[in-house]
């Protein structure tokens, strides 16, 4: 890449900071310049975040239908799947899975939605109600 | 209190953080391409049966750490690296590390650091920065793909020094223990090594996941996504692989620009003029690369979604793979006596 082909598309890092780049220069030395963003990179930030909000809005469906707790939305809604919600909460993977049903979900004790509602940022009526707070 | 910290932008986190706290410990001749090229830091795996965020697991850098253990020890520096189970003792042990006037690289979480836009923010455990200071119950962090310095509160900082899933950091800490200047005959000895290593890695291991293997491997993969899982999703998958190679801290086209600008450097130390010519061919790689990532945006953005358009990503990979193996096999056989 030459210098002045690094590329400078507007993109989410606007709102951030210019990366570093490395190019070579018109003598074919390397040299550092500032890149606002690349049209290609932010196309694959963009669907990965669009396949985040579709996923998260199942998990909405899901619940609103009695398929799945609302931990799912939760899930969801942090990006997160089964094995970064045990490594948070400490609970294992097959307990996560098992409050991932509305029915087991129903008898949790409120020690143990507590710390779901302390690893995804809500309180416990929240978590409940999947109700998520302004994020 | 505030130490006298000097912040120079990186285009990776952890070649960032290495060179600036070697800087800091007196090592004047490093520069960002030095550290990676000594640290070995070029790679490449693909992990099949592991998935990260619902897509392939492919990383185009070594394991967090080994960039700065690896230039550490190479060039004859002391390191200290510590991991916690307690929360309170980590934070005290960073307290101390600044009281005595030592900046610490750490090892951190992404999804909790507040100073990041929510658009960056995953479950990405293997960021690196230096923090440099504290004023109050604010710490001063010198993050090294930001172009200024920063501050995270105490409480934030706990939370991402604590992140949990993949590689969590446990509190990492790292730093050079000692501070000297090193000499030129040194860094040449390191700049071999590096090279030795990472040209050995790519082209000699025998398992057919890793190197030049490894981007064969992914290449084969590619061509049955559309079949296996269709279009959109085998568009997902390609715009994970752009991201581990282009997001920024990468450096751009899976780091090989970085490693051609080391090439570059490490001609000043080493002359052997073998080293300016693979230099352009990694110059030449890294805009393949790039190409192949053009290639994957059409996919993902849906414009091409035929088969034939997974089969020519998947060539240029192949393309990209025996380009890579010949430069790499250069720099093997450079004879450096």
């Amino acid at each position: 890449m030459k210098k002045d082909e690094i590329p400078q598309d507007p993109s989410p890092l606007d709102k951030f900071t210019k990366e570093v780049c490395y190019a070579v220069d018109d003598k074919g030395e390397y040299t550092t310049g500032l890149s606002r963003g690349w049209q290609v990179k932010a196309d694959a930030l963009g669907i990965t975040w669009e396949e985040a909000q579709a996923r998260t809005a199942n998990a909405r469906e899901k619940v609103k239908n009695r398929e799945a707790s609302p931990i799912l939305f939760f899930m969801e809604l942090n990006m997160m799947d089964v094995p970064i919600v045990a490594a948070y909460t400490g609970f294992w993977q097959w307990t996560v899975k098992r409050h991932l049903k509305p029915d087991v979900f129903k008898n949790l004790s409120v020690k143990k939605l507590q710390k779901y509602a302390e690893v995804f940022d809500v309180s416990v009526e929240e978590l409940k109600n999947m109700n998520p707070n302004a994020a | 209190m505030q130490l006298n910290f000097q912040h120079i932008q990186a285009a990776h986190c952890e070649n960032g953080v290495t060179t600036n706290l070697l800087k800091h410990s007196g090592i004047h001749q490093i520069t960002e391409p030095l550290a990676f090229g000594i640290g070995a830091g070029i790679f490449y795996i693909h992990i099949p049966f592991l998935k990260i965020s619902g897509g392939p697991a492919i990383s185009f850098r070594t394991m967090p750490g080994q960039i700065f253990t690896r230039t550490c020890r190479a060039l004859g520096v002391k390191i200290e690296r510590k991991t916690f189970t307690s929360k309170e003792k980590a934070q005290r042990f960073l307290d101390d590390c600044l009281a005595k006037g030592q900046p610490a690289g750490c090892q951190v979480g992404v999804y909790h650091l507040t100073y990041f836009p929510k658009e960056f923010r995953f479950h990405f455990n293997a960021h690196n920065l230096v923090v440099y200071g504290k004023e109050n119950d604010t710490y001063m962090v010198s993050d090294p793909v930001m172009e200024t310095v920063t501050t995270i509160s105490e409480h934030d900082l706990e939370r991402v020094r604590f992140a949990k899933g993949a590689l969590a950091p446990n509190g990492q800490i790292y730093f050079p223990k000692t501070s000297e200047s090193v000499s030129e005959e040194r860094i040449k000895k390191g700049i071999i090594k590096g090279i030795k290593h990472a040209s050995w890695f790519m082209t000699e291991t025998p398992v057919p996941i890793l190197g030049v293997a490894g981007i064969r491997f992914t290449a084969g993969r590619i061509k049955t996504w559309r079949e296996s899982l269709g279009a959109r999703r085998g568009g997902l998958y390609l715009a994970q692989l752009v991201r581990m190679g282009e997001e920024i801290g990468t450096g751009g086209a899976g780091f090989r620009f970085v490693y051609a600008a080391f090439l570059q450097q490490a001609y000043a130390f080493v002359k052997r003029d073998e080293l300016l010519d693979i230099s352009e061919q990694f110059t030449s790689i890294g805009d393949l690369w790039r190409a192949s990532s053009v290639q994957a945006s059409g996919i993902y953005k849906g414009r091409m979604t035929k088969q034939q358009d997974f089969n020519v990503m998947g060539d240029m990979l192949l393309n990209i793979a025996d380009k890579e193996k010949i430069a790499f096999k250069a720099l093997q056989n450079i004879k450096w006596k």
